[in-house]
């Protein structure tokens, strides 16, 4: 009887391990899976040129995009993004004030998960917590001027490679897996998720859009649209992505989006910063 | 036994009756109100849909304009939409690990 027991008790403890591992969040795993995705199903596009999303994977996009950025239409938007880093606040602070090198090179490192306080900083959250901390009024999450701070941070950041950390902490895994979860779980009417478009369907056109890989997507950031006919931050894309699978956006910046950006920036590391960006 | 018979059938017909004798008014009324409600749990899980707020919108709209029958289908259109909502998001709570890369 003895033995019997002995016996259901092992039993029962490989099961429980065996239930433990299929859970277990693993980013560096997840990291060489999603990357081996798409070079396998992308083997003419070099790993650094997933960045330019679309133009990655249609030459006529291209060679357009090559013509435009000659007079790329985002130049106003880094003209206004520096004098905003630098316009003095009431108290004589300015934006730049409240970066590490007075937010210069520094995109490649956001978000970041910050263990004070338990959860995922985003560049624009960190610009308005700035801009609050020192009695100002925030900006639209999806509005210019923050497309423009932020256009600013990221093209002083060209070039250099995300960095994201995921600390041996369980809530920045959470967080992690949080976010892989929101980008593939299907929402809205039209039953899609971010990955129907993004891991399943990258090259295709859905009407006329050539849809971008999720691999990099996030490095050109902000864009300018020229289907929105100005800048768009991050939030602009997340909350729109939502709308058009007739989905209620949720408030930028909520966590389910910040730990989108943090799933996929982390996806993105080693791959350089391009932004600002521009798409069709 | 014929009493208890008679009995059960009027019992029976109470809720029709009760149905029947409901104004266009306080039908619509009752579905939107069922409508609100689901679309609320559906916020609350973090997935409602936008066809859902524009029925009930179009339901508003249509009672304002005194069309309680358009204002009641419109309502029970919303409120079945938001419970497909409800649904999806169930499903989904396990269902997306099947579309992860591996």
């Amino acid at each position: 009887m003895f033995r019997k027991i002995l016996i259901s008790v092992a039993c029962c403890a490989i099961f429980a391990n065996g239930a433990l591992a299929a859970e277990t969040i693993n980013p560096e795993q997840d990291f060489k899976e999603f990357r081996q995705f798409f070079q396998s199903k992308f083997p003419q596009v070099k790993l650094e040129d997933f960045v330019n999303g679309p133009y990655s994977v249609d030459e006529g996009l291209r060679k357009q995009w090559i013509e435009k950025e000659e007079f790329p239409p985002y130049d106003f938007a880094l003209e206004k993004g520096k004098e905003l880093m630098a316009k003095p606040f009431a108290n004589g602070k300015t934006i730049a004030d409240c970066f590490p090198n007075k937010g210069i090179g520094i995109r490649q490192d956001y978000p970041y998960f910050d263990a004070k306080e338990g959860q995922v900083i985003t560049l624009e959250l960190a610009v308005n917590r700035c801009l609050e901390q020192n009695g100002e009024k925030p900006f639209s999450y999806t509005g210019d001027d923050m497309a423009s701070v932020t256009a600013y941070m990221a093209f002083t950041s060209r070039g250099k490679p995300f960095d994201i950390k995921i600390p041996n902490d369980p809530r920045a895994l959470a967080a992690y897996e949080h976010g892989k979860q929101y980008f593939y779980q299907r929402r809205g009417q039209l039953n899609f998720s971010c990955a129907s478009c993004h891991v399943q369907s990258p090259g295709e056109l859905i009407r006329s859009e050539r849809l971008a890989p999720a691999l990099g997507i996030l490095n050109a950031m902000p864009i300018y649209r020229s289907e929105w006919g100005g800048m768009g931050t991050i939030s602009r894309r997340f909350t729109s992505c939502n709308s058009q699978v007739r989905g209620v956006p949720l408030k930028p910046q909520d966590a389910e989006y910040r730990d989108v950006e943090y799933y996929l920036s982390y996806m993105a590391n080693g791959l350089p910063i391009v932004g600002p960006g521009s798409r069709p | 036994m014929r009493n208890k018979i008679i009995a059960a059938l009027l019992l029976a017909a109470l809720p029709v009756g009760a149905a029947l004798a409901q104004s266009p008014q306080d039908q619509f009324k009752a579905a939107y109100e069922k409508a609100e409600a689901t679309n609320k749990k559906a916020g609350e899980l973090r997935n409602q849909w936008t066809v859902t707020a524009n029925a009930l919108k179009a339901a508003k709209a249509a009672a304002d304009a005194g069309d309680f029958d358009k204002a009641l289908k419109l309502a029970e259109q919303a409120e079945a939409l938001a419970k497909a909502s409800i649904v999806q998001t169930e499903r989904e709570k396990t269902a997306w690990k099947d579309a992860v890369i591996r």
